[in-house]
């Protein structure tokens, strides 16, 4: 029972039960006393019931409460330094919200207003790439968790740690008629369970506060991944009772160290390398912070060998002499050992298959090459959703964190090393070396075929963008559309900050909460946070504009307005063709066209500058001016460009 | 729609990549020289096609090339090669200077890669004819020193 007279909802439902019981027996014993028994057929045709519940006395203020659980659930979200805690609101969680803004003076976290669950969950996503620690969601636990759940399968796919808390009322007694019975549910996680990587139902506060520290630390164990805990609405909302008060605690968090590969298997690795003719490095979600960067660096000068990075992650500089990402095939072909760290898909990377009139596969690499796989992804495979990929046939499969596993590397290759080996590596590094100046060197002039077209080209696009930013301390939270990659082909890109990889799943949707998510984690350390955002993907849940104006989130924004989803027209076309009836109709179902969306009129209602359609390149340094301009006054801006295809 | 992006960037990748290799096939067959080993990636541009010698093209028919550019719209080329055939991930650059003729015909009909083949109940041969002839008038692009962004 709480203190000043007011009383939990579970009590008061006790209490009300006993009171209605009390009431039947005082009625019956009544009557038996003072009437006699009615004849059988006078009996009514039911049996008498209790009355029903009915709102307590005016005088008796029953739900009030100075300190109800949402409270310290609060305090649990400031021990665990969660800074930002994304929602769009829901009743289910109207508990502890309010006990964020109130109690919490919604700071550390602050609340942060979304308009689809998945912007939540796509921003905390981005975010927690950027600033290497997770940022919490709050999700209606039925309608708001399925608006989640793409998002939240994209963070999986990516290993990426999340906190999604979702509410739900447990006790059907206590649930309103209507909405809340809709928006309950037994098991809410069970529709996301495939996808993340624990979750609880916590019964009280302290298991409340023990599940979260053990969420938060198996989210941040590699693989990284969502965890899930539900917070009953009783939870949230009653008063914390003396007796639970006295065992309220906050349990120590301990992040666990990540696991380093066997250190047999890295010697072995470590030989391999060396005495290789044509090792081959491919990175992929390596760098899970700025030191998996610089050991990638340390590895691949340390072997003169060169690397492909698949772009996960911030890996490699773009512009370091070894990085030949532009050279995957001719090199894998040539390989004679290939290290692939943490590696989305090892299989595609070194086969490749043709999706024509049959489907073929063929190894890329030759006869004989070993393959070397690190990966923490080899920690934790889940059956249903199928993103583990094809199975690779390597000879050496370290389930280890790539990262962490890099430094003993290091140190093995070090020993293993010989002078002869060393002058090797110094003539193939040179080699190397001058293939990447040649792809730099390509690139720029591919780039200029198509400079002046209208609509715009990719490259130009691309070019006139880094053209305004590269004297800033830029950030590229996130590209959604195809431009054919023409930034990692002419940026510099150098520090960690400056890439945060893909989606992970793959689904559409996830660019623009993503570069408004990467985008709040940059604006404390004062980043330029710069997006290039595909029309398609805008479209998914264009409310996320708005909550970049609403919290002053300092975003560029370029439109990639390709106007199609035009990898489905290429299907389209594929099928058309395979069928023998032609192409002209494939842009029926795959065009964003008639009327052509504008961009900048979208945005310009939800309170973000904006600019365009622009579909004359020569206009477009002026206007991304214009638009860093705002931005660095500390709003988002966003110029739509109408561009080619990718 | 719900596309999964990483595959068909992957895809689309591959698709490049097969398309640079086998334009470079049939370009290096015909000129009896070793097709060289491509240097594209999942992070990096296709290869350039091999140019066609000029002897090469001397039997190509005039064709119609503004029809041509027509029909590389509605054809769907533009998709993956972009409206000026200048290329990009999901396709090979196709202009300026296209492949010979005679390899072009052949490839459109038979390819070798992902590109869906277009055989004659689609795209008559006078089409294509007019389509060669749209990526042979294809501008060469600006000389690199007078983009000072591209420097």
């Amino acid at each position: 029972m709480a203190k000043n007279g007011s009383v939990d909802r579970r009590d008061f439902l006790k209490s009300a039960a006993v009171t209605g019981a009390a009431l039947v027996g005082g009625a019956a014993g009544a009557d038996a006393q003072t009437a006699p028994p009615a004849p059988a057929a006078a009996a009514p045709a039911t049996a008498p019931v209790a009355p029903r519940e009915t709102d307590p006395s005016p005088e008796t203020d029953i739900v009030t409460t100075d300190r109800p659980g949402g409270d310290f659930m609060v305090d649990v979200l400031k021990a665990l330094n969660f800074e930002y805690i994304a929602a769009n609101p829901g009743s289910s969680f109207r508990g502890i919200h309010e006990s964020i803004i109130n109690y919490g003076n919604n700071t550390a976290p602050e609340f942060i207003t979304c308009c689809h669950e998945e912007s939540s969950v796509a921003m905390a996503h981005a975010y927690a790439k950027a600033e290497g620690k997770p940022m919490g969601v709050l999700v209606h636990g039925t309608v708001g968790l399925q608006h989640a759940s793409m998002a939240i399968y994209n963070a999986y796919c990516d290993r990426v740690p999340l906190v999604v808390l979702a509410g739900n009322s447990l006790d059907a007694t206590m649930r309103r008629p209507g909405v809340e019975w809709a928006h309950s549910v037994q098991d809410a996680a069970a529709m996301v369970r495939d996808y993340i990587k624990w979750d609880d139902l916590p019964w009280s506060l302290p298991h409340y506060a023990e599940s979260m520290v053990r969420a938060y630390k198996i989210a941040m164990t590699p693989p990284m991944m969502p965890v899930m805990i539900v917070l009953d609405g009783g939870l949230q909302e009653d008063p914390i009772s003396d007796e639970v008060k006295s065992r309220l605690r906050i349990p120590k968090l301990t992040l666990t160290s990540p696991p380093q590969g066997d250190s047999g298997a890295v010697a072995e690795a470590a030989r391999l390398l060396v005495a290789a003719q044509n090792p081959v490095i491919v990175a992929d979600r390596v760098a899970r912070t700025p030191a998996g960067m610089a050991h990638l660096i340390e590895l691949a000068e340390l072997l003169q060998a060169p690397v492909i990075d698949q772009g996960g992650r911030m890996n490699f500089p773009s512009q370091h002499p070894l990085n030949l990402s532009n050279g995957g095939r001719g090199l894998l072909g040539n390989a004679d050992v290939v290290l692939g760290l943490e590696l989305d898909d090892f299989w595609g990377t070194v086969d490749s298959f043709r999706d024509s009139l049959v489907r073929t596969s063929r190894p890329l690499t030759k006869p004989g090459t070993k393959l070397i796989s690190i990966t923490a992804g080899d920690l934790f495979i889940k059956s249903n959703y199928q993103d583990f990929q094809r199975y690779p046939e390597v000879d050496i499969a370290m389930a280890a964190d790539s990262e962490a596993t890099l430094p003993p590397l290091i140190e093995a290759v070090k020993r293993a090393m010989t002078s002869d080996r060393k002058t090797a590596f110094e003539a193939r590094g040179k080699r190397y070396a001058e293939q990447h100046a040649n792809a730099l060197d390509r690139s720029r002039s591919d780039a200029a075929v198509a400079w002046d077209a209208s609509p715009v080209s990719t490259a130009r696009l691309t070019a006139e963008l880094y053209n305004v930013i590269r004297n800033e301390d830029w950030s590229l939270v996130s590209t959604s559309g195809n431009t054919s990659n023409w930034d990692k082909r002419l940026w510099k890109f150098d520090k960690h900050y400056q890439w945060l990889g893909g989606s992970g799943g793959a689904g559409v949707g996830y660019g623009a909460p993503a570069a408004v998510g990467g985008a709040l984690a940059n604006k404390k350390h004062g980043r330029l946070s710069v997006t290039i955002q595909g029309d398609g993907d805008f479209m998914y849940a264009p409310g996320v504009w708005w909550t970049a104006a609403h919290h002053k989130i300092p975003l560029l924004a370029v439109m990639h307005n390709n106007r199609a989803y035009h990898q489905e027209v290429m299907h389209l076309q594929r099928m058309g063709n395979r069928h023998n009836r032609g192409v002209t109709r494939a842009h029926i179902g795959t065009t964003l066209e008639d009327p052509f969306i504008n961009f900048a009129q979208i945005v310009k209602g939800m309170g973000v500058y904006s600019e365009g359609p622009i579909s004359n390149p020569n206009e477009l340094g002026a206007a991304f001016k214009r638009a860093l301009d705002v931005v660095k006054k500390g709003e988002p801006a966003l110029v739509d460009v109408v561009t080619q295809p990718r | 729609m719900k596309t999964q992006f990483l595959f068909t960037f992957v895809l689309a990748w591959a698709l490049a990549i097969v398309l640079a290799w086998g334009i470079a096939v049939a370009s290096a067959a015909q000129q009896q020289a070793a097709p060289a080993p491509q240097q594209a990636q999942r992070q990096g541009g296709p290869a350039p096609q091999q140019a066609a010698p000029a002897q090469q093209n001397a039997n190509a028919p005039a064709g119609n090339a503004a029809n041509g550019r027509k029909l590389f719209v509605s054809f769907g080329c533009y998709q993956c090669h972009g409206y000026e055939a200048q290329g990009g991930s999901a396709g090979p650059r196709l202009a300026p200077r296209p492949i010979a003729y005679a390899q072009f015909m052949k490839y459109v009909r038979h390819p070798t890669n992902e590109m869906p083949p277009f055989t004659e109940k689609i795209v008559k041969d006078a089409e294509l004819n007019d389509v060669y002839a749209f990526l042979r008038a294809q501008p060469a692009p600006p000389d690199l020193d007078k983009i000072p962004l591209l420097k």
